[in-house]
């Protein structure tokens, strides 16, 4: 028999060992799903690895789709940092795409197109992650539900602008107009898809990491999320860093959109983003909130979902196991996170 | 030997966390009929003890009998099916369900219905017995605490525990529910149950039991065959490995005010609000609040620390008006302050250590600049204060919620007073904590009152009070009734201030 005991500290180690163990879990439990679709799963899990890390295109094409994850799990990991609850990176990230979207059709020089779309996305994400801050910190409104919600009101409202007004005239389809073309992000390696965004994207983890370690402004939020009485106590405006927190975080969301839209489909379609903003979440708790984590946690989730299209179409297994294993990725890490408060202890072993 | 054979004997319990040695090879027993005192200063390892025999941990060696047979107690089931019920300091009751169902919890009744009949004849059996009358028809939340420990010491009974463990039972209690709980577990003992009795304050552990075992560093360090005959001193030189005075306070020379508060008045919050409250510390003296529980001491305590902005009335720190009653405007103005509840207002106990010892301040040029921290600051701040102040712990980067109470008292004081408060406010300093500590704490008090300190001691210990306070303000229904210089306070006359009869100073 085992039982639980409760556990005084935590090792280092266990930020490492812990998510290795959720995907480990994770892998073994979706195996039964290969084998159930009739394929082998060594062979399943084979493609899936060659065709997201096997040769170098396979991997700049992960990356490509990492960096709006990195983005989004960075949002999630801040704001879950200062128990910010907020799910709505993905109306964030939506209300980013179409901001910059806006800014980039209108002709100017590239680099000033590029800083501006950056900037417009990274406002348009804030504003809306300040919405169910607001209702929070105002009206004691649950940030997990009116951010959740909110994220349905910015996908209806972006399939009503470009089913209508922002509609492409050329076209026809419902998509918006393009931006201009030296308002494209610059791709980094000829013959890839490998853009400016995700280097970015790359950067902004650590700087993330320095502001949560080593700023007044991350020692707050880590304060305030673990203890507000005592962060109020000591003198510590906990309404104005969740709203700090919530701008941060909503900036974040944004410009993961503002990376879909300069260096990935310079355009705004219903189908942008394929719940990158959801797998944020995922990709944070993988992470243990740590900015750092946030960047190999994006890489596995991306490369599972790449190579998820790969061993579709190499062994028939559908390409939605990818989204089975994120859903199942997140629940191992859910109960992994159990063994940093507790033990597991033999019982009935009697001497 | 005439001595009853043991109730439960444990043999040798030892249990290490890491590197702590919380038990070493711990050796006790109970008799039928007996009380036991279980002595020891917080983290001498009485918890962990008392949690090995409930089956929360299991121990790492050593074995558990009860009447003679060895058992092994994996859960608290089986210890509740070996006869054991414990009545931890924090109540483990249902606030919604009344007295009756929070009894019937747990016990199967036949063929899956609650027996209600037999539970009420049980609950008044037990009752009559032992004094322990509840109404079984009230909900939980209804009850007082003393009540709610009540039905916990009934739960106990109700599951047939020959052995009850109290962790700290009076901790909680008014003098006069004290008296009523001490008769209710002699009562108890005279039919033969064994009892462990957990507490720190001596005088009772001398009162009540019969026998008492004392731990130190997870060890025995002694036993005590006649308590009513030993010594406070004695016991508590067996606790600390060495001799406890009490402080010696000289007489005080008290200088200009240094905090003051004229017709200060609160109101819209949960609690006691305060009405015309005015009060002067002059530095080189610690003013005492007395009151009962519950009486615009927590309001008082907010308003001064600047967590509360009266209604009206004005307040000067070192001469200075405070205007904007926030956390930083008071300590800036030289407020140092000690929150009355450690866990939860004063640290953060996920976090590391040091970083609860730097929050107040962590905006101010000691810990960063434009911005940025400085860790390294940080670190050498809370390492300085570890060891200057003899806090516990493996270091800087401990979680602070593994440390123990008179630690985590020892690490808030030392926040305060590495910045040399003009004025320092403290709430039950030394609640909870063992006289070790709260010797430590008092010391501390003394030393910042010779250096010209003013401080204000807000507390319900009326002995603490006396030896500490040079003057005793008494509080009752959000006023201040009177205030006697202590070498005119007794007990007696501060308790008749404290149900609002006026002072005559």
């Amino acid at each position: 028999m085992f039982r639980l005991e409760v556990r005084t500290s935590t090792p280092a180690w266990f930020n490492l060992a812990l998510p290795l163990l959720a995907i480990g879990a994770t892998l073994v439990l979706c195996s039964g799903l290969i084998a159930l679709a009739g394929a082998g799963v060594l062979e399943a899990y084979g493609v899936m690895f060659t065709a997201s890390l096997g040769d170098s295109y396979a991997i700049t094409e992960t990356m490509v789709r990492a960096a709006p994850m990195i983005f989004t799990g960075l949002a999630v990991a801040v704001a879950f940092r200062a128990k910010f609850w907020n799910i709505g990176a993905e109306g964030q990230l939506l209300a980013g795409a179409v901001a910059s979207c806006f800014v980039g059709a209108i002709p100017m020089p590239g680099p000033l197109a590029m800083v501006l779309m950056a900037m417009a996305g990274a406002a348009a994400g804030a504003a809306v992650a300040l919405v169910p801050a607001t209702l929070r910190v105002k009206f004691k409104v649950d940030d997990v539900v009116s951010s959740l919600l909110l994220n349905s009101v910015i996908y209806y409202a972006l399939m009503a602008l470009i089913e209508g007004p922002w509609k492409d005239s050329f076209s026809g389809y419902p998509i918006s107009p393009p931006i201009e073309d030296s308002a494209n992000f610059p791709v980094l390696l000829e013959g890839t898809r490998l853009h400016l965004g995700v280097v970015v994207a790359l950067l902004t983890a650590p700087l993330i990491w320095f502001l949560i370690v080593r700023t007044t402004l991350g020692f707050r939020i880590r304060v305030t999320g673990e203890n507000p009485e005592a962060a109020r106590y000591g003198g510590i405006n906990v309404e104005r860093v969740l709203i700090s927190t919530a701008l941060l975080s909503g900036t974040l969301a944004g410009l993961a959109g503002v990376g879909e839209v300069g260096g990935v489909h310079f355009q705004v379609m219903s189908d942008i983003s394929p719940g990158y903003g959801y797998s944020g979440i995922v990709v944070a708790m993988l992470a243990r909130l740590n900015p750092l984590g946030v960047v190999p946690a994006a890489i596995f989730l991306a490369a599972v979902m790449t190579g998820a299209e790969a061993m579709s179409r190499a062994t028939g297994v559908p390409a939605f196991l990818s989204d089975v294993i994120q859903g199942t990725a997140l629940l191992a890490m859910l109960v992994a996170l159990l063994f940093t408060a507790y033990r597991i202890r033999r019982v009935g072993a009697a001497r | 030997m005439s001595l009853p054979a043991p109730l439960i004997e444990m043999r040798g319990i030892t249990k290490h966390f890491g590197a702590v040695k919380a038990n070493e090879a711990v050796d006790l027993s109970v008799a039928p009929g007996e009380i036991l005192g279980l002595l020891g200063e917080n983290g001498a390892g009485k918890t962990t003890l008392m949690n090995v025999l409930f089956g929360a941990y299991a121990p790492d060696a050593g074995e558990i009998l009860i009447q003679g047979q060895k058992v092994r107690i994996t859960s608290s089931a089986d210890a509740l099916a070996a006869g054991i019920g414990m009545v931890h300091q924090h109540f483990h009751l249902a606030p919604r369900l009344t007295v009756l169902e929070n009894l019937l919890i747990g016990i199967p009744g036949k063929t899956g219905r609650i027996d209600r009949a037999g539970g009420l004849a049980r609950l008044a059996e037990i009752g009559r017995q032992h004094g322990l009358t509840l109404d079984p028809d009230l909900p939980v939340s209804a009850l007082s605490v003393g009540e709610q420990q009540r039905l916990e010491i009934v739960k106990a009974l109700f599951r047939g525990a020959r052995l009850l463990i109290l962790d700290e039972p009076t901790a909680v209690l008014a003098p006069s529910e004290v008296d009523g709980l001490f008769s209710a577990l002699r009562s108890m003992a005279a039919q033969g149950l064994g009892i462990i009795f957990i507490s720190h304050k001596l005088n009772e552990v001398r009162a009540l039991t019969h026998r008492c075992t004392v731990l130190r560093h997870g060890r025995v360090a002694g036993r005590v065959d006649d308590p009513a005959n030993t010594t406070s001193s004695e016991m508590a030189t067996l606790m600390c490995g060495h001799e406890i005075v009490p402080p010696a306070r000289g007489p005080s020379t008290p200088g200009a005010d240094v905090l003051t508060l004229d017709g200060i008045s609160t109101s819209k919050h949960s609690g006691t609000p305060l009405r015309d409250v005015s009060l002067a510390v002059r530095t080189g003296e610690i003013l005492g609040i007395a009151g009962v529980s519950g009486n615009g001491q927590r309001a008082l305590a907010e308003v001064i620390s600047g967590t509360r902005v009266p209604d009206a009335g004005q307040m000067t720190i070192a001469g200075q008006k405070v205007s904007r009653f926030s956390p930083r405007e008071v300590q800036a103005l030289g407020l140092g302050r000690i929150p009355e509840d450690r866990m939860t207002t004063g640290l953060v106990t996920n976090l590391p250590l040091a970083d609860s010892m730097v929050l107040p301040r962590i905006g101010t040029t000691a810990f960063s600049s434009k911005g940025l921290l400085k860790p390294d600051a940080i670190r050498a701040f809370a390492e300085a204060q570890i060891k200057a102040y003899d806090i516990r712990c493996p270091g800087p980067m401990t979680r602070a919620g593994a440390l123990s109470g008179g630690n985590l008292q020892k690490a808030l004081l030392a926040r305060e007073l590495a910045f040399d408060p003009k004025v320092l406010i403290v709430s039950q300093p030394t609640r909870g904590l063992d006289i070790g500590a709260a010797r430590f704490i008092h010391e501390k008090f003394l030393a910042m009152r010779a250096k010209g300190c003013g401080i204000v001691v807000i507390g319900e210990d009326l002995e603490e009070l006396l030896v500490l306070c040079d003057r005793i303000a008494v509080m009752y229904e959000g006023r201040i009734v009177g205030t006697l210089d202590s070498a005119d306070a007794t007990i007696a006359r501060l308790g008749l201030m404290m149900t609002g009869a006026e002072g005559h100073s």
